[in-house]
């Protein structure tokens, strides 16, 4: 077609952006991570109308618009809703794989947790596994001061 | 070209919040929602009343993509009908002319728009990168400034256009935002204060630029029947138009001459029927990244002859007692959430129309323009009016 | 990954995002041009006569194909130009850009549209709008458009 194709390498651009990010977790999500952080405590937050506790927390509650106040202790032990093994590599993940990442729902809440399955084989993982969180020895007020959920004995 | 469209169209209502630096109080979701409660508080609305509801805001800087699926509890959009629109510094308006499409094809009654950002979670300049073209743009770019700095010299170089002159613009703006309750930056400055601010790129000082904010706004449109029966002074919608150019900065004169601006402007006005905007229009909320911008954006938008945009200035024409007041609000000088920003503009121009602008309020208005500039050098602009 | 004390949190996240961005025929065209024989090259649209610099396949204004490469030397005038003196971070490099430095718009003989990149003079505030820019490029290039590393004024 056009000479100037001829023998072209097609060129690929390889680039590494960084860009720094810093969320403000606002003062109800902050409650939750200080609460985990300083004492190994969950808490959920409740909706009267919906009847329904929701864990992680939000101030609004998204099905009725009421605004959330109503804080309670949820327990650190659960119910596997469901999970899966990763195997694949990506650049972006918590742990190298593979990892056990499922869906958690404490005692006490109407919502299900996403984290990560560890301390045990694949074997003993089913729906409706009973689960406990593992803290971090050192809590630093995210996510992962919890490092995983293990089954209970 | 675009039509007027048949079923009329109103704003029936606007909520914000009060825009500053930072708001670690709340996370995003929650500022998201203290601009929705505030707006379905100026219409008298529950959540309930609401259609369908869009939203945007320029994802880079939050490195936050789904911004449409984990607001929802904030937005109030739970199973309701929507859409996601991000589209760089037009955001906002491009929100505002999706919630006027959305009812004035007769699918929609009520919709609300949201805009919003929280600038300080991420880094500007740094997030900006995402905007440029990777193999052209990115190892060279040097951030929104630098693009409006390069073309403010030749602007300035081309028709003798003053630091002086768009030093006034800083005054006037930040003046105006004074009698804002929402603005973030309320400054009363002198022209000398703008000219001796930190220089940050030839000719643009800090003064001459606009700031970074947290801030959301959230709009109603709704269509004829409802803004009839239940509003007093709702603002119509008689025009709607947006432009987009080519890709890189050097195929553009940027801030030298917008190309969008004027060709969305003759589009809007040609909808609208007017023929002289200087005097056939009432107010003008025109976004205005830097001090030059809006000089520039005077001779786009057909105030003035090229080249004139600083004589328009010195005219005095623009300020709050002159012919055509322009940015009232305080101008995204004085505050810009980028995602809500040129949201910003059509709200206060609706403010403005339905005769809620308080201390801003300019007397008499029938007709306003509102516009919304990108990064992409695209534009959009709306034109409302008391009647229909 | 949070700041401890206080009772509003921040949760810090520094990602880093790979891309792999196929250039496509024309940029591959134009950066071999560069890398190999050090040539700035346009395209040129056979209804308007126009040549654009960077390339693209279509002409924006004809919505046709661009069809004819053009050599547009290496030296052009300075249409337009900041002295940027803020520092910033650059996500490319992960720091701070080392400030001051000129940055502007070229016009290169015969090109339609303007080459956006570093501009230089013996003294950056020498530079002046009208003056004529010659490109100095990259000992290694690499087949990027760093391959020039800016334009310096011809003084």
């Amino acid at each position: 077609m056009d000479d100037w194709l001829e023998g072209l390498e097609p060129i690929v651009e390889h680039q590494d952006l960084k860009v720094p990010y810093r969320y403000s977790m606002g003062a109800t999500t902050s409650q939750f991570f200080i609460a985990i952080r300083d004492q190994k405590r969950i808490l959920g937050i409740k909706c009267r109308q919906c009847n329904m506790v929701f864990v992680p927390p939000r101030s609004t509650c998204g099905r009725c618009f009421a605004p959330l106040k109503e804080w309670v202790e949820v327990s650190d032990k659960g119910t596997l809703q469901t999970y899966t093994i990763v195997h694949y590599p990506t650049p972006v993940q918590p742990v190298p794989p593979p990892l056990i990442y499922g869906i958690i729902k404490l005692d006490g809440a109407d919502t299900g947790l996403a984290h990560l399955i560890s301390e045990t084989d694949y074997e003993r993982l089913r729906v409706g596994l009973r689960v406990q969180a593992v803290f971090k020895e050192e809590r630093a007020g995210n996510m992962l001061d919890i490092l995983y959920f293990k089954p209970l004995p | 070209m675009a039509r007027r469209s048949k079923r009329n169209v109103a704003i029936v209502a606007t909520g914000q919040t009060d825009h500053r630096s930072k708001r670690p109080d709340v996370n995003i979701v929650e500022m998201i929602n203290e601009a929705v409660r505030r707006c379905l508080d100026d219409a008298g609305m529950t959540i309930a009343d609401i259609d369908a509801v869009v939203i945007g805001n320029m994802e880079h800087f939050e490195g936050i993509f789904f911004t449409e699926m984990w607001s929802v509890d904030g937005a109030g959009s739970f199973l309701k009908h929507g859409m996601k629109i991000t589209t760089g510094g037009t955001t906002g308006s491009s929100l505002a002319l999706a919630g006027y499409y959305h009812v004035a094809s007769g699918l929609f009654d009520t919709v609300m728009t949201i805009g919003w950002e929280k600038q300080s979670e991420g880094e500007t300049t740094a997030g900006l990168i995402f905007q440029a073209d990777p193999l052209w743009e990115r190892a060279t770019m040097s951030g929104a400034i630098g693009s409006f700095a390069a073309s403010a010299t030749a602007y300035m170089h081309k028709y003798g256009i003053t630091e002086e002159q768009a030093a006034k613009v800083a005054v006037k703006n930040r003046k105006n935002a004074l009698n804002n309750p929402h603005a973030h930056l309320k400054l009363d400055l002198t022209v000398e204060q703008v000219l001796k601010s930190k220089m940050l790129a030839y000719p643009i000082k800090m003064l001459d630029m606009c700031p970074t904010s947290d801030g959301a706004c959230a709009m109603i449109f709704s269509s004829e029947e409802k803004a009839k029966k239940m509003y007093q002074n709702p603002a119509w919608v008689v025009a709607g138009v947006t432009r987009h150019d080519q890709p890189f900065g050097g195929d553009l004169e940027m801030v030298m001459n917008l190309r969008t601006l004027r060709s969305a402007t003759e589009e809007a006005y040609k909808i609208a029927g007017i023929r002289d905007p200087l005097r056939d229009l009432d107010v003008a909320e025109l976004y205005e990244p830097c001090s030059f911008a809006e000089l520039s954006w005077y001779e786009a938008a057909g105030l003035c002859g090229p080249g004139e945009g600083g004589k328009l200035m010195d005219s005095g024409a623009t300020y709050m007692d002159g012919e055509l007041p322009v940015n009232p609000s305080g101008g995204v000088l004085s505050t810009n959430c980028i995602g809500a920003t040129a949201m910003i503009r059509v709200a206060e121009a609706a403010i403005q129309v339905m005769g809620k602008g308080g201390q801003r309020q300019v007397p008499n208005v029938n007709r306003a323009m509102a516009t919304g500039f990108g990064g992409s050098w695209w534009s959009d602009v709306m034109i409302l009016s008391r009647t229909p | 990954m949070s700041e401890k004390g206080g009772s509003l949190l921040l949760a810090e996240f520094e990602a880093k995002f790979p891309y792999d961005y196929s250039a496509g025929r024309y940029a591959s065209y134009f950066l071999k041009r560069l890398k190999e024989q050090k040539k700035i090259m346009g395209i040129r649209c056979p209804k308007c006569r126009r040549v654009f610099v960077p390339p693209r396949p279509a002409c924006g204004y004809c919505f046709v194909r661009n069809t004819e490469w053009v050599d547009l030397g290496d030296e052009g005038t300075l249409w337009g130009f900041t002295i940027v003196q803020f520092p910033f971070l650059d996500p490319m490099t992960g720091e701070e850009r080392p400030i001051p430095y000129g940055y502007g718009f070229i016009e290169l003989k015969g090109a339609a549209t303007r080459l956006q990149h570093f501009v230089t003079a013996s003294d950056l505030k020498k530079l002046r709008i009208g003056m004529r820019m010659k490109a100095v490029f990259r000992e290694e290039r690499k087949g990027n458009l760093a391959d020039i590393l800016y334009f310096k004024a011809i003084e």
